[in-house]
């Protein structure tokens, strides 16, 4: 067992396996990838349905599909992985301390870390829905473990709360294994989820989507009997007049995903309250020097193209961190106007071309996206439409950035 | 006569408008590439899904598989039924055929994930 190691790679998922295949293609060799679950390929093994890749491999792959095109690079290229490990510690001079059932407890120094965990579900606690507490509720993610990984139907008769994709892709995978769903409720006024999916998911199989709706009350004792719905004003507090009673024994939660950071808050790497993130730099560097973080960890995307490629940009700088440290010439913060909710990076120390990633807070049409600097334009595009559940990305080129040093930058939305 | 459409070819989800006269294309508006032009036609004249599901394997677990072209939305129902009686020895390779002309379809039924690597 080493006790040395130039890069660990926690997470062995599209973020983890694409950081490493990257990382040994810029000139590391000595790379160890440590994985929690059983394989490698993280989330995307129960992630069965197809539309991953177009961007990435311009084809149509399903979700183990594209691990096992990862995986297969990672075997050809003999990076180690340790698989059924658990890390337990992470620190500041990078030294990782994990667990498996053959080595116990070891710890390994590295001259560099990527985080690359992945994201949770938000489960049900965070909701504040009143009634009692069944068997028979499930997240969304959870659900679809069951039924692509075990073989199991959670239930018979469905109702889904929230629109979020992994949602939409449950409704129909439940309706085509013999399930009924009887509604998907979304809280907001518009779908959390992708178009694509909603037609393909939901219209194809007629099944409603209620907007502006929520989950008022939970029915049923040792298992679900049914679930109160109702409408929500703009303040999102339920009408009560609007309730429904909708009998089922399943409810599906789809409300969002969260940075799974557990690892990186205890290592004192500082939090992007938006993002739930760490605050990095254009490397995916945190502000630890050394310690970098890419795909779902540092923020939740729609695409595992996207995951990918960032992972891509983390791999890269982490091996030129460990060759030559990385150059860091300037010190630009990147703030948002609030119409933009986050951007990632949230810092620029290199002068050179710089994709911007970014969220904004509403639907909005016909838009100016800008970037200021101490309140000079450097940068402006027009965009037809805009909304929360689509990641956007501008490019920073060089020249924009030439003869700034230091200070914020803003990145914001104009209604035109 | 007109049809509105969201293409489900990848996330963008263009609207796509297409006139037709039963089925006999006239007009096709909306669409930002080639894929999504000959989606929006079938879409109008014989709407087709890729089908994405698991199998039975010997051992009770699951073998994810997809249809490797789309198979007329009508069949769907009838398409999984074929499936979910069917089931899988090892060891099973992406790409391998495991139900082959389904439903004399002319589509197939393929792995998509390697059974002997999953416990």
């Amino acid at each position: 067992m080493k006790s040395n190691v130039d890069l660990v790679i926690i997470g062995g998922g599209p973020a983890g396996m694409s950081a490493a295949v990257s990382a040994y293609e810029s000139g590391i060799r000595d790379i160890l990838i440590l994985e929690r679950d059983s394989s490698l390929g993280g989330i995307l093994q129960q992630c069965i349905h197809n539309g991953f890749g177009l961007h990435k491999f311009n084809e149509e792959l399903t979700g183990p599909e594209y691990a096992w095109k990862y995986e297969e690079k990672v075997r050809k290229l003999e990076i180690p992985f340790k698989l059924n490990t658990m890390v337990l510690e992470i620190n500041k001079d990078k030294q990782v301390t994990a667990i498996n059932s053959e080595d116990g407890i070891f710890t390994i120094q590295a001259k560099a870390i990527i985080l690359a965990m992945g994201c949770r579900e938000r489960p049900k606690g965070a909701l504040n829905i009143s009634g009692s507490r069944p068997a028979g509720i499930f997240t969304a993610g959870t659900a679809q473990k069951f039924v692509n990984m075990k073989g199991y139907m959670p239930g018979k008769n469905v109702v889904i709360l929230g629109s979020g994709d992994i949602g939409l892709i449950m409704a129909r995978r439940m309706t085509l294994e013999g399930a009924k769903v009887k509604a998907v409720c979304e809280l907001m006024p518009y779908s959390g989820g992708l178009e694509r999916n909603i037609e393909q998911c939901l219209r194809d199989f007629d099944i409603p989507l209620k907007l502006s709706c929520t989950v008022a009350e939970i029915h049923g004792k040792d298992r679900l009997e049914g679930v109160t719905i109702a409408s929500v004003d703009a303040n999102r507090r339920i009408i009560p007049e609007t309730k429904e009673y909708i009998e089922c024994d399943t409810l599906l939660l789809s409300v969002g995903l969260l940075p799974e950071n557990e690892l990186t808050k205890s290592s004192g790497i500082e939090i992007d309250s938006i993002t739930s993130g760490a605050f990095v730099n254009q490397d995916r560097e945190t502000m630890i020097d050394g310690i970098f973080a890419c795909g779902n960890v540092l923020h939740v995307h729609d695409l595992v193209d996207n995951v990918s490629e960032e992972a891509e940009i983390a791999g890269r700088a982490s091996a030129e961190y460990i060759m030559h440290g990385n150059e860091k010439n300037i010190d630009i913060s990147v703030k948002t106007d609030g119409r933009v909710r986050y951007s990632v990076p949230q810092k620029i120390t290199r002068r050179d071309d710089t994709t911007l990633f970014f969220r904004v807070s509403n639907i909005y049409e016909n838009v100016k996206i800008y970037v200021s600097h101490n309140g000079n334009e450097i940068f402006s595009k027009k965009k037809i439409k805009v909304a929360p559940g689509e990641m956007e990305s501008i490019l920073l080129k060089k020249a924009c950035l030439e003869g700034i040093n230091s200070g914020e930058l803003i990145l914001g939305l104009e209604v035109l | 006569m007109t049809k509105n459409i969201t293409c489900i070819v990848c996330p963008k989800g263009c609207k796509i408008t297409v006139e037709h006269n039963n089925g006999e294309i006239i007009n096709v508006d909306g669409y930002t590439c080639k894929r999504g032009y000959s989606y929006a036609c079938d879409e109008t004249i014989d709407p087709k899904r890729t089908i994405t599901t698991t199998m039975k394997n010997i051992y009770g677990a699951t073998v994810s598989v997809k249809t490797d072209k789309p198979i007329k939305k009508g069949l769907m129902f009838e398409c999984m039924k074929v499936i979910n009686s069917t089931v899988v020895k090892f060891p099973v390779h992406i790409g391998d055929i495991l139900i082959k002309n389904i439903l004399d379809t002319d589509v197939n039924i393929v792995a998509t994930s390697n059974a002997y690597l999953w416990k």
